[in-house]
């Protein structure tokens, strides 16, 4: 097993190393236009053009600049300076990433929990009303843009414009540490909103898993052994079933984190997405290519911990 | 069949799963018994209805929609008239079953040790440590070397035959009296076949449970039952002592099995005699005797009349289903056992008609 | 009579690797290791054994779907080891296999037409108009199916059925040699009569010479001259059928003739040797003879030297330092004993 594990965490960081090569060529290979120029964004101010020049060493050959930018990377964890908000793209990003993250994970455990309960009733009566209607209301949520449901929950339930003032309306999340509370119920309508297409989605998955698992043999024997219906479903038959939602969670949640864009703009939430979008909105290419860089690390970090969580549920595979 | 009280009697069963494609009669009014510390073999191929008919005692294929009629009694319960928590108390408890493939039949991401801590735990009340305890004195009790070690590893790890071995010791947690053992040696190769064959006839020496066993291998039944049960198409067609069964059978689908058999006597150079044709849907089974269109000696009539399943005459234990009467019956076979074919048999009667 | 089949010291690994970046082979599977044997014009060789024995690996060697680790094949005199490209597809047109799983060995998505037609289109033969198609029937007609059956789908027929479908497949190019790897296990067992029937009647009708693969010896003994007994990817025993059965020498094929079912409860409870424990893993076989670990005449001498295959006196070859006598093949309940 811990081979496995350590296996599996060197190939992350050779993926890390290819991604990072890949957006150096992205991002200054590629590009027809000055590199100085794209990084000035809108500024054009020619002292600043040359001071960029001369940090990105654009005059050494490509090589070097690229050895520079890996290092840079790797060692110092420095992923540039935005020179239009005049602030290294690190700290930028790493102010705003707990924001992100508290959306995402938080909206992740309200779909599993939400979409796993309604796969599995509905697996255990196919075809029933209560089936044909989960399914039904999930196609729903799966159709519906997101945006369009988080303005509609905001005009339900939102303090400040809603019809039933329950919860904070957009722009009042708070950090964790500041105000636990404020930052609970602030997240709340954002999570309902993150959760409800994807939980859709998981519903379907976990029902089509689970009725399949409970046509293998092992649930034959356990049922044989005079199990309860609910022990026989709950412990034998959604542990079999759960392997295929796991493979999808990793990329979901992975995915996610670097591109919560739309919920953040709705509810005003300080992410990543956000910050992506301001930056591309004013040709801030920096944070540009660092939240690209982040949210590659946030895909190959969900990957690894879900192939570990693979080992773990499936003892099948530590041994491959 | 004995005087003496069966533990389990089941009577006019009849099991029907209604799909797509029409009525699956899987199983149609069958009757046998099985008498405490007696192995009973019923034998059949794809399509016999002998699986179905087993599960269906522990109440296994309620679930996937099965129309039950007739009486399966334990110890005096009807088990088809039975709750499905009433079931549950019996499962794996006082009746406990053992299927064919170990290796899909244990839960692949459980320790074998957990799975049988879970038998035990489900019917008493005791703590984790002593059903481990439990545990590992099954393992030993079937013959897997080294139990302690083993209890903590998962199904994979073992060989085919050991995980066989602890399906039967799972089965066993909580001494049944009963044990229905669903082709359990069929997935095994020959030397660990009899091996676990060996296995259960102890097991029945020393506990003494009731043994179901069911098989598609006639040899397998000669080993470990007592009595027999052959059936097609969801009917017993011929029960009688394992004894009676290999000398003196009387009827034809039991013949053209037995004649059938590439065997280690028999001589090497006569040919094998298959039975023709195919076993037949349960969808749409041949009107009268099931067995009409396959049968050599079938007689026009056959195709009406639904064969009862009766004692012979002078053999009060011994059951056939068969139109023919038994005088005809026994001519034939002496005929077969002498190495006719089923046409030299049937010509040798000097019977007009019948089938070829 | 020269064989048409020789084989000579083959050996098949699998590796094993390990290692955390770098997979560095720690080991092999030894699947065959070391087997020789021929196979005569015209007769048909069973090949018997139990799980891991390397028997459907030996005879995927032989056909090629494998590339052996080390030693010679040679069909016809001609050593196919090595070949490649046009020399092989010419030699393939000879060999034909038989598969075991009559539902997963044919494509559900294509007619039964068209698969047994198959081999014609591969190897360019019968390409008329109409012609491959009376070939195919003709075929069908040989192995007991409806001709009219030509545009139906696999799933419409039974295992039975499915099966000839493979052996009309395997019939079309008339090759010399048929492999048929556990044709009838998956069967029921009033359609095996019907198969291996078959097979015998089309052996003779075609001339074939055929290799037939199973763990069940009575099947075997009943279909096959000769019979060669593997064990951890080795031979253990080769002879002919009646000598083998009557009165087998080797140990293990002593335990496997005894470990049969016998089909007649009036010798119920007789002695049998029964083998303990478990097959040893052929990634890590036992030294010397495969079989001393678990063998009830194992002496010393059987872990430090591997005994040869060879002839000791009885016509059947057989490796083993202390093979069994008549006194105590009697005693293990060998059933074909006369």
């Amino acid at each position: 097993m811990a081979r496995y594990i350590i296996r599996r965490l060197l190939w992350g960081v050779a993926l890390l190393i290819i991604v990072s090569a890949v957006t150096f060529v992205m991002f200054r290979v590629f590009p027809t236009a000055d590199p100085a120029k794209l990084r000035a964004g809108r500024l054009q101010d020619p002292k600043v053009i040359a001071a960029i020049r001369n940090d990105l060493g654009l005059n050494k050959p490509i090589l070097t600049q690229f050895w520079i930018y890996m290092k840079g990377i790797f060692l110092h964890f420095d992923l540039g300076y935005s020179y239009y908000s005049t602030a290294p793209v690190k700290t930028l990003i790493f102010d705003r990433v707990w924001a992100t993250v508290s959306l995402v994970l938080g909206g992740a455990v309200v779909w599993l929990v939400s979409g796993l309960a309604v796969g599995i009733v509905s697996a255990r009566k196919p075809r029933s009303f209560l089936d044909r209607f989960s399914m039904g209301g999930a196609l729903v949520l799966v159709s519906a843009p997101e945006y369009w449901l988080g303005l509609l929950v905001l005009y339900a339930f939102a303090a400040d414009i809603g019809q039933v003032k329950i919860f904070p309306g957009a722009g009042s999340y708070v950090g964790l540490t500041s105000d636990p509370v404020k930052w609970f119920t602030s997240l709340i309508l954002p999570w309902l909103v993150v959760a409800a297409s994807n939980a859709a989605v998981y519903a379907r998955l976990m029902r089509g898993s689970l009725i399949e698992t409970m046509s293998e043999d092992y649930i034959r024997t356990a049922r044989a052994k005079g199990l309860t219906e609910r022990r026989v479903v709950l412990r034998h038959g959604v542990r079999g079933a759960i392997n295929p939602i796991l493979t999808i969670l990793g990329l979901d949640i992975g995915v996610l984190l670097g591109s919560a864009i739309l919920v953040e703009t709705v509810f005003d939430i300080p992410g990543i997405g956000r910050l992506n979008y301001d930056a591309i909105t004013h040709s801030d290419f920096p944070i540009v290519q660092g939240t690209v860089l982040i949210a590659a690390l946030f895909i190959v970090v969900a990957n690894i911990v879900v192939d570990i969580a693979y080992a773990y549920l499936d003892p099948r595979v530590r041994y491959s | 069949m004995s005087a003496s009280e069966p533990l389990l009697r089941v009577e006019d069963l009849r099991v029907e799963f209604h799909t797509g494609d029409g009525v699956v009669h899987a199983v149609d009014g069958i009757t046998y018994e099985v008498h405490a510390g007696q192995t009973l073999g019923i034998v059949g191929e794809s399509g016999s209805g002998k699986s179905v008919a087993s599960m269906t005692t522990l109440g296994l294929t309620r679930n996937q929609g099965a129309s039950i009629s007739g009486r399966i009694l334990f110890e005096g319960r009807d088990l088809v008239a039975c709750s499905d928590e009433e079931l549950r108390s019996v499962r794996g408890k006082d009746i406990a079953m053992v299927f064919q493939d170990p290796l899909s039949s244990l839960h692949p991401f459980f320790k074998v040790g957990a799975q049988l801590i879970e038998a035990v735990r489900t019917h008493q009340d005791v703590s984790k440590a002593k059903a481990r305890e439990r545990a590992v004195e099954l393992l030993n009790l079937v013959g897997i070397p080294d139990a302690s070690r083993r209890v903590d590893e998962f199904p994979h790890e073992f060989s085919g035959g050991m995980r066989q071995r602890a399906m039967i010791a799972m089965a066993l947690a909580n001494e049944p009296k009963l044990l229905i053992a669903d082709e359990p040696t069929t997935a095994l190769d020959v030397t660990v076949q009899a091996q676990v064959l060996a296995l259960l006839e102890r097991l029945q020496r020393e506990l003494g449970m009731a043994i179901v066993i069911i098989t598609h291998d006639l040899g397998v039944v000669a080993e470990l039952a007592d009595d027999v049960a052959v059936m097609y198409a969801g009917r017993i067609v011929e029960t009688t002592s394992a004894e009676v069964l290999f000398s003196k059978p009387e009827h034809p689908y039991t013949w053209g099995l037995l004649k059938s058999l590439p065997t280690l006597e028999g001589s090497r150079r006569e040919a094998l005699v298959p039975i023709q044709g195919a076993p037949p849907s349960l969808i749409n089974r041949p009107s009268g005797c099931h067995f009409h269109p396959r049968c050599p000696y079938s007689q026009p009539e056959h195709e009406r009349i639904d064969p009862k399943l009766e004692p012979i005459a002078g053999e009060p234990n011994h059951h056939v289903a068969c139109l023919l009467d038994s005088e005809t019956r026994k001519r034939l076979w002496a005929q077969l056992s002498a190495g006719d074919t089923p046409e030299q048999a049937q010509a040798a009667l000097g019977e007009a008609g019948g089938r070829p | 009579m020269s064989a048409l089949v020789e084989v000579r010291d083959l050996v098949k690994h699998f590796p094993l690797t390990r290692g955390i970046v770098f997979q560095r082979k720690v080991g092999a599977v030894r699947a065959v290791d070391g087997v020789s044997f021929e196979i005569e014009q015209g007769e048909t060789l069973g090949i018997v054994g139990e799980t891991g024995c390397g028997k459907s690996t030996t005879a995927r060697l032989i056909m090629r779907l494998l590339e052996s680790t080390s030693g010679e094949i040679r069909f016809e005199g001609e050593d196919i080891t090595h070949m490649k490209g046009a020399a092989l597809k010419a030699v393939r047109r000879e060999m034909q296999m038989i598969f075991q799983d009559p539902y997963s060995s044919l494509n559900p998505r294509k007619t039964i037409g068209s698969i047994i037609g198959e081999p014609f289109a591969i190897h360019r033969l019968n390409e008329g108009k109409g012609e491959r198609r009376k070939a195919v029937q003709e075929l069908m007609e040989t192995v007991g199916l409806n001709p009219e059956h030509y545009n139906r789908y696999p799933h419409e027929f039974s295992g039975g059925q499915r099966q000839r479908i493979g052996v009309a497949r395997a019939l079309a190019l008339k090759p010399k040699l048929l492999i048929a790897d556990e044709p009838v296990s998956a069967l029921d067992v009033s359609i095996q009569a019907q198969v291996l029937n078959l097979l015998r009647d089309l052996q003779s009708e075609f001339g074939l010479t055929v290799v037939f693969i199973a763990h069940d010896l009575s099947v075997v003994r009943h279909m096959c001259d000769r019979v060669a007994v593997m064990y951890l990817g080795k031979i253990v025993e080769i002879g002919g059928g009646d000598e083998l059965y009557d009165f087998p020498r080797h140990p293990y094929t002593g335990a496997l003739l005894s470990a049969v079912p016998v089909v007649d409860p009036s010798r119920h409870g007789e002695q049998r040797r029964l083998l303990s424990g478990d097959v040893p893993s052929p990634a890590n076989p036992p030294s010397a003879c495969r079989f001393h670990t678990r063998c009830p005449k194992a002496q010393p001498l059987c872990s430090t030297q591997e005994p040869p295959l060879e002839d000791k006196g009885s016509g059947t070859r057989v490796a083993c330092h202390y093979p069994l006598t008549r006194e105590e093949v009697a005693q293990i309940g060998v059933r074909s004993a006369p």
